[in-house]
């Protein structure tokens, strides 16, 4: 389950006349297993609004529901909990931790969850599978390429199974060959039921989404079906 | 993985930091540590010195009357005429809360008596008290096994007697069974026997008139035993014999204050160097911590990182510490203490106790580093890379 609820969400940095409205109240709702493109220009508040949907980017105003539950309502340690039991994060740029082995990256999210050390690295080689790095387990973040880097990303991303998987500008760095082949491998997370919120200024990306919400100076301006690429 | 693998992996990566740290602490430890077993080892000797001196404590009797000396110390109030203590009190000073401190009690009765045209003082004495209260007593003869009596080196020179030689005094005939070589000190100048004969002798059942008594006082100060000891027999007089010891431990004292204060200071600017090295680490590590609290490590998860790593510094520094310390220590007994040499004097409870120490500097250090690391928005942390 990951109803996702977000009922007119503010989000504004500084005060008085020199506040800047980042976003204004957008209303929308996601369901269960769905493919959601966000995209808009540069500054328009799409990474600011997927913080927000990610937990960890209180909004102004405005209440995000994620399966009944007030995300902000919620104190900081249990959004944090949150965000681990829930959630799975592809960052702009990957962000591995540079001294931990691909597997140890992969393992992460898992450290501070209970289970057995080989149970947690089971989790890890098998998430590394999906990605067709099993090989590269061992390697240190700079002895691998760009491409094989986003998919490390996207393992640990997925190696609690969280129902959700936000991703901002998940192809941003990669050619067209690798952006591809991250955009396969999303779409078939998604057929496993993991509803995915990806940020994006690729036309080519966003045709791999069910449905796109456009946004343009921190408004919601469309919520349109994609060409669901995926299914064809 | 694990809190501790990602903190033993950062350390490993960030070498140069986490050894700038480690010198820091050690340096504080080793000066910390030196110094104290430097003061302790010097104390300990100081203790050993004073009980191979004999009687450090001494009992007489509560007198206005004129002060004798004996032996080159203060005897106080010791008068023959006055009223001494009595024998049978001398129990209460088992009883005493550091009774277990007390090596050797020796009575001890005074007087004066004749022998032919010559007068001399005659003292009664426990012979068997006397090994431990008067270690520098070396005898030519034996000690009396009941009846006798052992002269000064002087008195068996002025009264021209010796081992086979017989003494008539009051009375009593006492057979010589040994000469004392010259002390150097009043006994020089005695005749002594058995407590009970010299009480015979003078008149004095059942009365003692000055009491010596060797204290164990490596556990507990001297001072302490010397009110105990006053409060059982509120009639005498109690006094510690410190003299020289006591202006050498007073100047320890002034020696101990001054290094703890040096220690303190150097510990406390490792403390900085813990500080300012981990402020640096933790602002370096700004994505990182941004990435941990993004997938949903706790805030609590973050301190534990960044307090394992300074735990493990600093225990590693409490070790190290501790053994330089204990070494730079038995250098300086060498320099310093007269022929100990290089002996280290390091006990687990040095190491445990540096330890500690490490792990209260490096943590308190840490502390706010950890706190400044735990309180990062995930959001502004990689919004700001």
């Amino acid at each position: 389950m990951s109803n996702i609820q977000a009922e007119n969400l503010v989000k504004s940095f500084g005060n008085g006349e020199a506040a800047v409205l980042a976003v204004s109240g957008m209303s929308f709702h996601i369901s269960t297993g769905e493919f959601i493109g966000i995209m808009g220009e540069s500054g328009a508040g799409k990474s600011t609004l997927l913080g927000m949907l990610g937990a960890m980017n209180a909004p102004t105003s405005g209440r995000l529901m994620v399966d009944g539950i007030d995300i902000y309502g919620l104190k900081n340690e249990k959004r944090a909990d949150f965000r681990r039991e829930y959630l799975g994060f592809v960052f702009q740029g990957f962000h591995l931790i540079p001294y931990l082995t691909v597997l140890e990256n992969v393992m992460l999210p898992l450290a501070v969850c209970s289970g057995s050390r080989k149970e947690k690295r089971g989790m890890a080689i098998e998430a590394l599978s999906k990605m067709g790095l099993s090989d590269k387990a061992d390697r240190l973040p700079g002895e691998i390429s760009g491409g094989e880097k986003e998919r490390v990303a996207v393992a640990r991303a997925i190696v609690n199974e969280p129902p959700v998987l936000l991703a901002d500008e998940p192809t941003g760095s990669l050619d067209s060959r690798n952006s591809r082949d991250i955009m396969s491998i999303f779409r078939k997370l998604n057929s496993s039921g993991i509803t995915i919120v990806m940020v994006t200024h690729s036309e080519e990306c966003a045709r791999y989404a069910e449905r796109i919400l456009y946004v343009a100076d921190g408004k919601l301006v469309g919520d349109q079906p994609g060409p669901k690429v995926c299914q064809n | 993985m694990t809190l501790t693998s990602i903190s033993v992996r950062n350390l490993l990566r960030r070498r140069g930091k986490a050894v700038f740290i480690l010198a820091g602490l050690v340096t504080g430890i080793a000066t910390a540590v030196g110094i104290f077993t430097f003061v302790e080892t010097v104390t300990e000797d100081i203790n050993h010195k004073m009980e191979q001196y004999g009687a450090n404590i001494l009992i007489v009797p509560r007198t206005e009357n004129l002060a004798l000396s004996y032996g080159g110390l203060s005897l106080g109030g010791v008068s023959f005429e006055m009223e001494e203590i009595k024998e049978s009190e001398l129990a209460k000073v088992h009883t005493i809360k550091n009774a277990s401190n007390i090596a050797a009690l020796g009575p001890m009765v005074l007087g004066v008596v004749s022998v032919g045209e010559k007068r001399v003082m005659l003292a009664g004495v426990d012979f068997k008290a006397s090994g431990i209260l008067k270690p520098w007593w070396h005898i030519d003869g034996v000690f009396p096994k009941t009846s006798g009596a052992v002269l000064g080196a002087e008195a068996a020179r002025v009264l021209n007697l010796s081992v086979v030689d017989s003494l008539g005094i009051g009375g009593h005939d006492l057979p010589i069974t040994g000469i004392l070589q010259p002390t150097g000190s009043q006994d020089d100048h005695l005749i002594f026997t058995s407590l009970s004969d010299a009480q015979q002798i003078l008149r004095k059942t059942g009365r003692i008139s000055m009491v010596e008594v060797a204290a164990l006082c490596k556990d507990c100060p001297v001072d302490d035993m010397v009110g105990q000891i006053g409060n059982v027999l509120p009639g005498a007089r109690v006094m510690a014999i410190q003299q020289v010891v006591r202006s050498r431990m007073e100047m320890l004292m002034q020696f101990k204050k001054f290094a703890y204060g040096v220690s303190a200071a150097l510990l406390f600017t490792g403390g900085l160097v813990v500080l300012v090295t981990m402020m640096g680490s933790v602002r370096e590590r700004t994505e990182e911590i941004g990435i941990f609290r993004a997938i949903g490590f706790r805030r609590a998860h973050i301190m534990r990182i960044i307090f394992m790593e300074a735990g493990i510094i600093s225990g590693l520094a409490g070790v190290i510490g501790s053994f330089l310390g204990a070494a730079s220590a038995g250098a300086a007994m060498a320099l310093f203490g007269g022929g100990h040499g290089w002996h280290i004097p390091l006990s687990q409870t040095t190491i445990f106790g540096a330890i500690l120490l490490s792990l209260l500097v490096g943590l308190t250090a840490s502390a706010y580093p950890a706190a400044l690391a735990s309180r990062m928005d995930p959001n502004e942390a990689l919004r700001a890379l």
